[in-house]
């Protein structure tokens, strides 16, 4: 019951902060001077129609409500004006939504076993070469940025080895984003986008694990006559999920917003180029359904994961007093 | 009560009164040790941290060579030349590594002879060397097409040496006097235009030859191709029967012959039995010449400082990487110490008055802290880029961009650390002593704060650096101007010849990961090393 409670307030301040930063956002638009729309004749009246149907010219509250209203009730984001002209703006982002969720559910699929692997392996072997060996790579996958490992990756491996292609396989429908070539495509995104996580993952369970290691009811498993293997497993490795398994699930939440800048490397057709694109050519319409998206899912991570802690751990009883 | 008077007679007592209760000595040694304090507590055990002190040292090293760099290098920032791009990284002192400006690369037969023939005219060094060589044939139709390609080792800075250049009669002037003085040779004798007519090569200055015989037809039984009758005349590889050195033997020079009325009187370049003599300049309209030129001398007769010689090789725009990336790095790193400066300040104000009222204040303020913060980045640079990058540059919104955001972490990290201590008892104490809530806030509590804050202001830089790059990178923001760039940048202008030119982005991005690496490692030692928690922890 606390937990349903507490469940409720965080989404209703989450609404409220969304609702805020959406309201702002979107003054700061309506303040700008609207683009010239680059095409003439009947296209340009076209655009013009749908304006006023939005209400432009009126006063920005107004406009605002307008614009609530075609957002709840009929999903309507209006049309690209300066890129994708006249095609509807929430469609052809739900077009590029599939290649950033699978590139990034295959990095999460790769990197999750391995990043909690060398964790674990690096805290068994605490204060061992092994261990010194593991952080230091940790420390290094880490900090480079991810366009670095991908200008390598694609020099060594596409261009030197030709074992990938260059670019992401364009893709059509949804079995050519599942194909095995369209997989060999995206492998060398994935390993750019995974060292990172990979190395987080790993920096977070070995500090995890190692606390867990050292605390008292470990030795009282190996009392009662555990192996430490048997320890391991039964007891320090569930102890310390309680707080990876959040920050993983909190991951998968975060992915989805992608990785704008290996989209841009690997031409991957994903919502990181729209957006980039969407700023570079001044649409604001895809402008501001993007916005909402990234806004949206960033808030979306942090209550989920704040969530699945109370429901992972027992301990933690979120919103009681 | 006590009686005032009663106490009146203790106050005057003479000191003879006084006796000492023991005459011993007091045993306790006095302090050798001078007394520790906090920073540099903090600092001792930073050295301990080995990994730390080595990160410190490169950082120093990368900032010398953020402000050092382009004093030190001949180049300026401004500097481009479009004649000299994806020249590659060349040091005289290293050059025993590979650093000398050569690189392996495969060329046709057809590049082959021209690159044997800007040796054979120049005396410059081309090719160092050959690896191997072999021949291909593929079928197009009733074609069939032999090359042959080489594998050599060449020097970027001499594959296109000679340029064709449109001077005016003082430049042309001169530029003779300085090879007459200097007893060089930079200008060469034009190319015919009866041989460069409608020819492939027509623009290219380094072709100068013509080959006697063509090539024979490899396949009696098929014709040969029509492309190989109209280049005639022309180093086509197309057979495999002559090898490169028949056809280099084959090389009939395809000057224009000294006609005696261009005004031209150097006495340098003639033939060596001094029977030929050939026209150096051609007059083209306006009154300039077109002059074929050594184009790496011409470049020391230009700017005055020597043969090129980037030691990071240069650019697409032929400018040098060298200079850019430490004046780059020197605009980001001096950006990103601005933004920690002020994130600190505002978020050391902010979070101090949240953390020390508490209370409606504090919800009020974390409220609005939490609505900004979690505003994406994306969102605030692009609106700031939109409104106010018209009026006052990219560098301020850029600046404001990230001020607008940056210092929440601060403010949290300030908060928290107030909550910890503004109900312990020296800070009753001081206040009952009267200090006012200023004094209380930033003497008594703040310092508590600051090695955290120093912590994060430092990893800050990093963050900043990055997200910097990442933008220029998509092309969000363009921080380049004639005289300033970033390394951002450099990357994003090098990432279209990554497969042909890897180098243009290999120190940037070599520069990056250093810079994040070190940056990132110093942060953890000194995070460690204000920790007074830690101390002793890991002896």
């Amino acid at each position: 019951m606390y937990l349903f409670k507490y469940i409720l307030k965080r989404l209703g301040l989450m609404l409220i902060t969304f609702f805020t930063i959406m309201v702002v956002c979107f003054v700061l638009i309506k303040l700008l001077p609207l683009p010239n729309v680059k095409v003439f004749g009947q296209d340009s009246n076209i655009i013009q129609m749908r304006r006023e149907a939005l209400g432009y010219g009126k006063p920005i509250l107004e406009q605002f409500f307008i614009f609530l209203k075609s957002v709840i009730v009929r999903g309507d984001w209006g049309v690209g004006e300066n890129m994708y002209f006249g095609s509807d703006v929430s469609e052809i982002f739900v077009q590029k939504l599939p290649a950033t969720i699978l590139v990034n559910i295959y990095s999460m699929l790769f990197s999750v076993p391995i990043g909690l692997a060398l964790g674990i392996y690096a805290a068994l072997k605490k204060n061992k070469w092994q261990d010194h060996f593991v952080s230091t790579g940790v420390m290094i996958f880490v900090s480079v940025p991810s366009y670095v490992y991908a200008f390598l990756i694609q020099y060594i491996f596409c261009f030197k080895l030709k074992w990938f292609p260059f670019l992401m396989q364009p893709c059509e429908t949804l079995s050519d984003y599942l194909s095995w070539a369209t997989f060999v495509s995206l492998i060398p995104a994935i390993l750019s986008l995974s060292f990172g996580t990979i190395a987080g993952f790993t920096r977070y369970t070995r500090a995890e694990l190692t606390e867990v290691l050292t605390s008292d009811f470990m030795l009282l498993a190996r009392t009662k006559g555990l192996t430490k293997g048997q320890a391991t497993v039964r007891h320090a490795l569930r102890n310390a999920m309680v707080p990876i398994f959040p920050m993983i699930i909190g991951q998968f939440v975060g992915i989805l917003s992608g990785s704008l800048i290996i989209e841009s490397i690997f031409g991957i057709p994903g919502v990181g180029g729209l957006y980039v694109q969407s700023i570079t050519a001044k649409d604001y319409n895809f402008f501001m359904l993007l916005s909402a998206f990234y806004i949206f899912i960033g808030l979306a991570a942090g209550i989920v994961v704040d969530i699945s802690y109370g429901i992972i751990d027992p301990r933690i009883r979120m919103g009681a007093r | 009560m006590i009686n005032e008077k009663q106490f009146e007679k203790y106050n005057h007592i003479p000191q003879e009164k006084f006796t000492l209760v023991s005459n011993r000595e007091i045993h306790d040694l006095k302090l050798d040790t001078k007394p520790v304090g906090y920073f540099k507590d903090a600092f001792r055990r930073f050295c301990k941290n080995k990994g730390s002190v080595v990160a410190a040292f490169i950082i120093i090293f990368l900032l010398l060579f953020a402000v050092v760099g382009p004093f030190v290098s001949k180049y300026d920032v401004a500097f481009n030349d479009l004649n000299l791009s994806y020249y590659l990284p060349k040091s005289k002192t290293f050059s025993f590594l590979g650093w000398d400006g050569y690189s392996k690369k495969v060329v046709s037969k057809t590049d082959y002879i021209i690159l044997k023939a800007i040796e054979m005219e120049t005396g410059e060094n081309v090719i160092k060397k050959v690896y191997d060589s072999y021949d291909t044939e593929s079928q197009q139709g009733p074609y069939i097409y032999h090359n042959t390609y080489y594998t050599v080792y060449l020097n970027s800075y001499t594959k296109s040496l000679m340029k064709y250049v449109q001077l005016t009669g003082e430049q042309y002037a001169a530029l003779q006097k300085y090879q007459d003085d200097n007893e060089l040779q930079i200008i060469y004798p034009i190319v015919s235009y009866a041989f460069d007519e409608g020819s492939l090569y027509k623009n290219d200055a380094n072709v100068w030859y013509q080959i006697i015989d063509i090539p024979a037809n490899p396949d009696p039984t098929k014709p040969i191709k029509p492309a190989d009758r109209l280049n005639k005349g022309m180093p086509v590889g197309f057979t495999n029967t002559d090898s490169a050195e028949a056809a280099l033997t084959g090389l009939q020079n395809a000057y224009i012959p000294y006609s005696g009325n261009d005004g031209y009187t150097s006495i340098m370049r003639v033939e060596e039995n001094g029977e030929k003599q050939y026209d150096y300049a051609r007059k083209v309209s306006g009154g300039n010449y077109l002059v074929r030129l050594n184009y790496n001398l011409y470049h020391d007769f230009l700017y005055g400082h020597g043969e090129p010689s980037f030691l990071f090789g240069s650019d697409k725009f032929g400018k040098d990487l060298f200079v850019c990336l430490s004046s780059g790095a020197r605009f980001s790193l001096f950006f990103a110490i601005c933004i920690a400066a002020i994130n600190l300040f505002i978020g050391a104000i902010y979070g101090a008055i949240e953390g020390y009222y508490g209370g409606v204040a504090d919800m009020a303020m974390e409220r609005f802290s939490d609505i900004l913060g979690n505003v994406p980045f994306m969102v605030v640079v692009t609106l700031f880029k939109l409104h106010i990058a018209d009026k006052v540059g990219t560098v301020v919104t850029l600046l404001f961009a990230f001020v607008l955001t940056g210092w929440i972490g601060m403010a949290s990290t300030t908060r928290m650390q107030f909550y910890r201590y503004k109900n312990q008892e020296y800070v009753l104490a001081a206040r009952t002593l009267g200090a006012s809530d200023r004094r209380i806030m930033f003497k008594h509590i703040f310092p508590n704060a600051l090695g955290t804050l120093i912590t994060s202001s430092v990893l800050v830089i990093p963050g900043v650096i990055f997200s910097e790059s990442s933008l220029s990178y998509l092309g969000i923001i363009n921080l380049s101007t004639g005289s300033t760039t970033s390394v951002g940048t450099l990357m994003a202008t090098a990432r279209g010849s990554l497969s042909t030119y890897p180098h243009a982005i290999l120190f940037p991005a070599i520069f990056i990961a250093l810079l994040m690496i070190t940056f990132n490692l110093f942060g953890n030692g000194l995070r460690d090393a204000f920790n007074p928690s830690l101390r002793g922890s890991e002896d």
